[in-house]
């Protein structure tokens, strides 16, 4: 283990920051913030899960709200079914958020791998397009596929259940969605720590040299890409919940664009860089937003100069340089 | 369904090739000259068809827009190589992605601050406007002035990388860069004046393509991601591969959407046959690029084989 | 956004000379398209409500504005502040109907007024019907329908039918459907924002129909009818006025010329309202209002009619008052159907150059004190 460093200060601070705030907002009737603070945790789950195919594998993908979308989609149907009682593939459909978690890991991880199976055969620039691509043919579908409301998207009438809490109360979801994304962060660390870690940071590198140890790459990148993807699906069924809505616009390639912009904006493969980035977004979007409605613009000018002058994301700005590998 | 409908449709499919073979061929060309992937290429299409219509309104002549759109264009593109893709060369292609994502941002914002919120009135020229009789069907005139043009500006290209000097150093800037700047060229001028060509081919597709379109924000993405699939099949860095990628996801994504309601129709209802049929001739293309994956992970045509 | 800005500021000046007087003002929360492709039907809304406020002079509203750049959790989360934060009571200014699916039944729930400028999609009007949901606009069916009906007027028998494959395209042809007694000589769903329609034109062609109609709103319809216009193809075309309203026709220009169109408004209809809200559109912006302008405008004057009538605090009085609709309507006349839909009659207008200007112009009625066929579904009564 490393020694406590600047950068582990700075995450505890932050994840101490974003539970204090709105348990601070709940006192102070602040329900907005709270609202907020879970929207941010949310897209920083999303950005965690990029960040296991980006930060640690060098996989830049472009497609990864395909796998949000997904999640939010499997979100919305089981609920969708549990409601009007209609079988789903000789199924009941399901109201709790547990049931609802696992189907959207395991729906957005086998995209993911089918996915990953074609894009992974190249590497590159070629790797981008292609994510992005496939991530544009499944929002096509979505949005013509009648069966689940199309481009209306499907709403959630009533939020899902959680075992002991009232997840209609906005402070108990954000309960919720903070603890499973510092699970996400758990997972995140501990991936990176392992040797399955080194081995994907290792090819990342030098891809020939690991092959040459007997290890294939191939595997070990799909099996990061699919993790990386059901860390984001889980991320879309909680986003599903937050908006009681799930929708096409989910998987929209601007949504694409957000995660890697989270992820570059907060340093990539830092931690806490999602978490980061995420907050920053979101405060971008709700400060700017509220002053001019040519918000993206300025938005661009930010992102272009994170860019070209501040390397290493916000984390890096902060804590300095990365001490992994 | 008739022969007259068939080739009426295989017309239709090449037309379409060929406008986004003069969009995949500018973006191929970046990539391959400076390894640089630009996600600001469909906004550079916009930029075209905006100064075209702003134009041909304010002058009452098409071919006035169409060269000011190119301009435009071209200008804009050199403006953004020397302010900040030139910094990017030799960044990895995360920083490339992310750079030009927010130029995507700022040009369209740009777009609309300028021209106001609302569609631009783009029409087609007077002396291209109508159909002519091909015998087997009638076929408007301006989208067969469209292939000429396409098939044109094709042999153009093909003329300038093989038999200019120009052309010699854009191939020996493919083929590797540390050697041409040895040999004395102005690397930084080459960059720019190839990145301006790549701009002023997306704008003079997009001026095209708006005459017979909305002019409006947002234009450019849809395109990009088609020219994204075409220089995938095709082959990333190459002209060739370009031209044969466009073509075969012109006519494809044509034809798909024709055939397969008409397919679905002889077994189901016509409505429903329409609406599944079109679902799944959206994505047909993207199955094509997967197969091609399958077999060739380099695309059709790879640069340097 | 200068207007908006100077008007504010007039409502609050007004606000602190006229003295605590006065009740609180009620906070109007209106989530529209200010930006990306669809901006000008948003732009129309807030243009339109906003002029009503002015033409009103009341302080009576505050309205806040914030744009959902067409995106379903934007617009989401832009409610959940608005509602939160800032205390609206009434929300108001979704134009799309995806948009208004992901927003309106949980702004409901919450007991917050929506009335809906623009999108009226068919749960919200049938069984998920909503007591504190109004629509100032259209059941989304409605203007097809009147489309389908005076198709049958013109005399068409086989027509070929085209909408995009979203929900919205396919109650379109639906709705056509259901009214129009004729033939069908195709029946096309296309992508949505598919630009290029060479390959459907070619099959319009082929398939020897006397007629058209389409539903391709927004750029989608500038595309379609350019395309259209040098095609050499020549049948007549019928539409909703969505591919036809007033943002849309300077950029179709001339090749929209002729097309028939089905609208609860147009410029041109004749009574003293809306002659006063059109030369007051054009004076204050400079352009002819499109039917969103309308819409927009009725909207805000549906709102204040209540506000005066009840307090807003009073849900069931302030319900009741809007269910009377006790405000003239720029289309004319107005009362609301079980489910809280608009019942009225629905026109056929042509699009003409008047003036070196390209416009709707009114040439008949199409469907008369029409109430949509949802209504039959919605228990409230």
């Amino acid at each position: 283990m490393p020694d406590f460093t600047k950068e582990h200060a700075l995450n505890a601070v932050i994840a101490l920051g974003l539970l204090v705030v709105p348990l601070w907002a709940y006192f102070a009737g602040e329900i907005f913030t709270i609202t907020l603070f879970t929207r941010i945790t949310i897209l920083a789950l999303a950005g965690v899960g990029l960040n296991i195919a980006l930060g640690l594998g060098g996989m830049v993908s472009f497609g990864h709200a395909v796998y949000f979308g997904a999640g939010g989609y499997a979100a919305g149907i089981l609920a969708q079914h549990a409601f009007n009682g209609a079988p789903l593939l000789g199924l009941s459909g399901s109201n709790q958020m547990l049931v609802i978690w696992l189907v959207a890991m395991a729906v957005s991880g086998l995209l993911a791998a089918v996915i990953g199976a074609f894009s992974l055969r190249t590497s590159g620039i070629f790797f981008i397009m292609i994510t992005l691509a496939f991530a544009q043919m499944f929002y096509y579908f979505a949005i013509s596929w009648p069966a689940y409301g199309g481009e209306d998207g499907l709403p959630i009438y009533v939020r899902n259940q959680f075992p002991g809490l009232n997840t209609m109360r906005p402070l108990e979801l954000f309960l919720i969605c903070w603890g499973v994304l510092m699970a996400g962060l758990a997972l995140f660390a501990t991936l990176r720590a392992s040797r399955f870690g080194a081995a994907l940071m290792a090819i990342r590198q030098n891809p020939d040299r690991v092959a040459s140890l007997g290890i294939n790459p191939f595997g070990i990148k799909l099996a990061a890409f699919v993790i990386s993807g059901m860390v984001t699906g889980l991320a879309g069924a909680l986003m599903a919940d937050l908006s009681r809505f799930a929708s096409p616009a989910g998987m929209a390639w601007t949504m694409s664009g957000e995660l890697i912009v989270i992820i570059i904006l907060g340093g990539t493969g830092r931690l806490f860089g999602p978490v980061v980035g995420a907050a920053f977004l979101v405060g971008f979007e709700v400060f700017f937003g509220g002053l001019t409605e040519h918000w993206k613009l300025w938005l661009g000018v930010v992102l272009l100069a994170a860019v070209l002058f501040g390397r290493g994301g916000i984390v890096g700005l902060i804590a300095g340089r990365e001490r992994f590998g | 369904m008739t022969l007259a409908l068939l080739f009426e449709q295989l017309l239709n499919g090449l037309q379409l090739g060929l406008m986004l073979f003069l969009m995949s061929a500018g973006l191929t060309l970046v990539f391959g000259v400076m390894g640089l992937i630009n996600l600001a290429h469909g906004s550079l299409f916009m930029i075209g068809a905006f100064f075209c219509a702003a134009v041909a309104a304010a002058s009452g002549n098409f071919w006035l827009g169409l060269v000011a759109g190119t301009a435009a264009a071209a200008a804009a593109g050199a403006l953004i190589e020397v302010t900040v893709l030139r910094r990017l060369y030799t960044a990895d292609h995360l920083d490339q992605v992310l750079a030009t994502y927010a130029l995507i941002l700022i040009l369209s914002e740009g777009t609309r601050i300028i021209f106001g919120p609302f569609p631009l009135y783009l029409d087609v020229p007077a002396s291209l406007s109508g159909t002519v009789d091909l015998g087997l069907t009638l076929y408007p005139l301006y989208r067969l002035a469209l292939i000429g043009f396409g098939l044109a500006v094709a042999v153009g290209l093909w003329f300038l990388i093989s038999r200019t000097r120009l052309g010699v150093r854009i191939r020996a800037g493919e083929n590797d860069r540390e050697m041409i700047a040895a040999l004395g060229v102005n690397i930084r001028a080459l960059y720019t004046v190839v990145f301006a060509l790549g701009a002023a081919l997306a704008g003079m597709a997009g001026a095209l393509v708006g005459a017979v379109q909305a002019v409006q924000v947002g234009m450019g993405e849809p395109v990009l991601i088609l020219a994204f699939v075409v220089i995938v099949i095709g082959g990333i860095g190459s002209i060739k591969g370009a031209m044969v990628g466009a073509l075969l996801v012109g006519v494809i994504d044509t034809m798909g959407r024709f055939l397969l309601p008409n397919i679905f129709a002889t077994f189901m209802g016509a409505s429903q046959a329409s609406s599944i049929g079109s679902a799944l001739a959206s994505i047909l293309i993207y199955l094509l690029m997967a197969v091609v994956l399958v077999l060739r992970p380099k695309g059709l045509f790879p640069p340097h084989a | 956004m200068k207007l908006h800005n100077t008007l504010l500021a007039c409502a609050s000046a007004l606000a602190l000379s006229s003295g605590a007087a006065l009740a609180d003002p009620v906070t109007v929360g209106m989530i529209t398209t200010l930006s990306g492709g669809g901006a000008g039907l948003g732009v129309d809304i807030r243009d339109g409500f906003m002029l009503a406020l002015e033409m009103d002079g009341s302080d009576a509203i505050h309205l806040v504005v914030e744009d959902d750049a067409q995106r379903p959790e934007q617009a989401v989360q832009i409610a959940d502040r608005m509602i939160q934060s800032e205390g609206a009571q009434i929300l108001t200014g979704i134009v799309w109907s995806n948009l208004a699916m992901a927003v309106v039944p949980s702004v409901t729930a919450q007991d917050i007024v929506y009335v809906s400028p623009n999108a009226g999609p068919s749960p919200l009007a049938g069984a998920m019907c909503n007591e504190n949901y109004f629509n100032a606009a259209w059941q989304n069916d409605m203007l097809h329908e009147a489309a389908g009906a005076y198709a049958n007027t013109l005399g068409y028998n086989d027509t070929f039918i085209m909408a995009p494959n979203y929900p919205a395209g396919t109650d379109a042809l639906t709705g056509f459907k259901r009214r129009f007694d004729g033939e069908l000589a195709g029946e096309i769903y296309t992508q949505l924002g598919q630009t290029d329609y060479a390959g459907e034109i070619a099959q319009i062609r082929a398939s020897g129909a006397d007629s058209i109609f389409m539903f391709l709103p927004g750029g989608m319809g500038i595309s379609f009818m350019r395309q259209y216009a040098q095609s050499g193809v020549d049948l007549p075309i019928i539409s909703a006025a969505f591919s036809f309203s007033q943002d849309m026709l300077p950029a179709t220009g001339e090749a929209a010329l002729g097309v028939y169109n089905a609208g609860q408004w147009s410029p041109d209809l004749d009574n003293a309202a809306n002659t006063a809200f059109v030369a007051a559109f054009r004076e204050a912006y400079g352009r002819t209002p499109s039917i969103y302008a309308s819409q927009g405008f009725d909207s805000a004057n549906l709102i204040l009619s209540a506000v005066a009538a009840a307090d807003i605090e009073d849900r069931d009085a302030f319900r009741a008052a809007l269910r009377a609709a006790d405000f003239t309507s720029v289309r004319g006349d107005f009362a609301f159907a079980n489910n809280q839909h608009p019942i009225q009659d629905v026109y056929i207008r042509q699009v003409v150059e008047v003036d070196g200007e390209i416009t709707n112009q009114l040439v008949g009625l199409a469907i008369e004190d029409y109430v949509d066929v949802y209504a039959a579904d919605c228990a409230m009564n």
